[in-house]
C-alpha cells in the first residue's frame, strides 16, 4: 500500500507556486516593453471623417500600451468596474488575484492537511483509543464482579439449601427415633397392662369359682336341712344332684 | 455598498481585495486567503484548545472536536473500509476547510471563499490528483481497466470507454460547481434580500413595516444557509471519500 508523504505534496504546492508565476512574470516584460513616457494619441479633429480607420488602429494600440501599464491598482478598479457592470467577480480571471487565491489556497489547504495529520487529530484518536480501552476494562470488570456476585449467590443458595435439607434430615431422624420410643414404651406398658388384666381375670376367675364351689355347698346343705325338716327324708346324694341340676339349669353351674 | 444608487448589487461581495497593505499586493494576497488563514487558525485552536486537557469525560470544546473527528472518521471508513484511514486527514482537512469556510461567509463584514469557482475547484482538482495517484500507486496498470468494466462486450468498449473517461474527467467539475454554486446562490439571495430590506425601509412609516417581509425572509435564509454550509462540506467530504473508495477498490 502506499503512503501518501506530506513532504512531497508540499514540494509539490511549492512547485506549483513557482511554476504559477511564472508565466505572470514573463508575460509581464513581453508585454510591457517600454512603459516609458506618455503615449500619444491622434485624437481625431473635428471634420477629419476621412482619416477614422487610421485614428482607429491608433486608438487599439493605445488600449493596449494602456493595458500593458496597468498596475495592480488599476486591475483591482478595472475588477470592480467590470463586477459593476454585471460580471460576476468570480469568473473574472484577468484579475491576478483570482489565480493568485487558488495558490494560497494550495499553501493554506496543505499547511491545515500538515498539521491535522500531525498535531490535531492525533490527540483526539488517543484520547478516543483511551476512552475506548477504559470503557471495556470497565465493562469487563463489572462483567467479573457479576460473575462474581452470581457465583456467591448460588453459593450462599447452595448452603441455605444444604442447611436445610440437613435440618430437615435431623428433624426427621429425631421424630422417628422419639416415634419408636414413645411405640415403644406404649408397647411395653400395653403388656404390662395385659398382664395385669390377665392376671386379674384368672384372679377373678378363681374367686368366682371358689364362689361358685361355696354357693352349691350353701345350696346343697340347705336343700338337705329343708328336706330333711319337711320330709325326714336324708338322701344328701339325691339332693345334691338335684341342687347341681338346678344350678345348671340356671345356668349358673360349677364353671 | 449594497444600495448604492437604488440598485441592487449583489455580486461586489464577491470582489477580491488585496490585504496587508503593498506586502499582500505584491503577493496576490487577497481577503479570501485571509478568510483561509482564519479558518486553519480556528480550526486548529478548537483542536489544540478544546483538546488541551484531553479529558476522559470531554468538556463542550473537546466534545465538539471528538464529534467532528468522529463525523468524519464515520464517513471515510464507512466508505472507503479500514484501508481508508489512511486517507483520513485528507478528508478531515477538506471537511474542517469547507466548512469553516462556508461557516465563516455566513458572519457580517466576512468573505466566503468557497464562493469562488478558483477555490472550489481547486480543492476538487486536488481531490481529483490525490484520488487518480492513489489509484495508480495501488493498482499500477490495472487502474485503467476502470475504464472498462470487466464482462462487458468488447464491441461496446467504443462507447463505454469514452463515457467513463468523459465522468471521470467530469468529477471535480461537478464537485466544485455545486459548492460554488450553492454558496453564491445562498448569498447572492440573502444579499437582495437585505438590498430589499433598506429599499423598502426608505420608504418612510409604510415602509417599516415593509421591510418586514424581507427581513423574515433573510432569518430563515440565514438558518437555511448554516444548513447548506454544513451539508455542502459533507457532500464534498462524502463524495472525496466515494472517489477514494473507487481509487483503493475499483468499483
Amino acid at each position: 500500500m502506499i503512503r501518501l508523504p506530506f513532504a512531497q505534496l508540499w514540494h509539490a504546492a511549492a512547485l506549483a507556486l513557482l511554476l504559477s508565476q511564472a508565466p505572470a512574470a514573463l508575460a509581464q516584460h513581453v508585454t510591457a516593453p517600454a512603459p516609458t513616457g506618455s503615449v500619444q494619441t491622434n485624437a481625431p479633429l473635428p471634420g477629419q471623417q476621412g482619416e477614422s480607420v487610421a485614428v482607429q488602429a491608433d486608438s487599439d494600440r493605445a488600449t493596449a500600451v494602456r493595458e500593458a501599464n496597468r498596475t495592480a491598482a488599476e486591475y483591482e478598479h478595472a475588477a470592480r468596474e467590470a463586477a459593476d457592470a454585471g460580471g460576476m467577480p468570480q469568473l473574472d480571471f484577468a484579475n491576478p488575484l483570482t489565480i493568485a487565491q487558488v495558490i494560497w489556497l494550495f499553501v493554506i489547504f496543505g499547511l491545515l492537511v500538515f498539521l491535522a495529520a500531525h498535531y490535531l487529530l492525533p490527540p483526539v484518536a488517543e484520547v478516543l483509543e483511551t476512552r475506548r480501552a477504559r470503557i471495556a476494562s470497565d465493562l469487563d470488570a463489572a462483567r467479573d464482579a457479576r460473575a462474581q456476585a452470581e457465583a456467591a449467590e448460588a453459593g450462599q443458595r447452595d448452603s441455605t439449601a444444604r442447611a436445610r435439607a440437613e435440618a430437615q434430615a435431623s428433624i426427621a431422624a429425631a421424630t422417628q427415633a422419639a416415634q419408636a420410643d414413645a411405640a415403644k414404651r406404649a408397647e411395653a406398658l400395653a403388656e404390662r397392662l395385659n398382664a395385669q388384666i390377665t392376671e386379674a381375670e384368672t384372679r377373678i376367675g378363681a374367686a368366682r369359682d371358689a364362689a361358685m364351689g361355696a354357693l352349691r355347698e350353701a345350696a346343697t346343705d340347705a336343700a338337705a336341712a329343708l328336706v330333711q325338716r319337711l320330709a325326714g327324708i336324708e338322701d344328701k346324694a339325691a339332693v345334691d344332684a338335684a341342687v347341681s341340676r338346678e344350678l345348671s339349669a340356671r345356668n349358673m353351674g360349677a364353671a | 455598498m449594497a444600495a448604492e444608487g437604488k440598485t441592487i448589487d449583489a455580486l461586489s461581495q464577491f470582489e477580491l481585495v488585496p490585504v496587508l497593505g503593498p506586502i499582500g499586493r505584491a503577493v496576490g494576497f487577497s481577503q479570501s486567503n485571509a478568510h483561509m488563514l482564519l479558518a486553519v487558525g480556528l480550526i486548529t485552536l478548537l483542536f489544540v484548545y478544546g483538546m488541551r486537557h484531553r479529558a476522559l469525560v470531554p468538556g463542550r470544546l473537546q466534545s465538539a472536536a471528538e464529534m467532528l473527528y468522529e463525523f468524519v472518521e464515520g464517513v471515510v471508513v464507512g466508505q472507503v473500509g479500514h484501508e481508508g484511514r489512511r486517507y483520513f486527514p485528507f478528508v478531515f482537512a477538506l471537511f474542517m476547510f469547507v466548512l469553516f469556510g462556508n461557516m465563516l461567509g455566513l458572519l457580517p463584514y466576512a468573505f466566503t471563499y468557497t464562493s469562488h469557482i478558483a477555490v472550489t475547484f481547486g480543492l476538487a482538482f486536488l481531490v481529483f490528483v490525490v484520488t487518480t495517484v492513489v489509484a495508480l500507486a495501488i493498482h499500477g496498470k490495472k487502474f485503467f481497466g476502470y475504464f472498462f468494466p470487466e464482462g462487458a462486450p468488447l464491441w461496446l468498449a467504443p462507447i463505454i470507454i469514452p463515457v467513463e473517461i468523459v465522468s471521470y474527467i467530469s468529477r471535480p467539475v461537478s464537485l466544485s460547481i455545486r459548492l460554488f454554486a450553492n454558496m453564491v446562490a445562498g448569498h447572492v439571495m440573502l444579499k437582495v434580500f437585505a438590498t430589499f430590506i433598506v429599499l423598502i425601509g426608505s420608504l418612510g412609516a409604510v415602509g417599516i413595516f415593509g421591510a418586514a417581509l424581507p427581513l423574515a425572509v433573510n432569518v430563515a435564509l440565514v438558518g437555511f444557509e448554516i444548513l447548506v454550509a454544513f451539508l455542502q462540506a459533507y457532500v464534498f467530504a462524502i463524495l472525496t471519500s466515494i472517489y477514494l473508495h473507487d481509487a483503493v477498490h475499483l468499483h
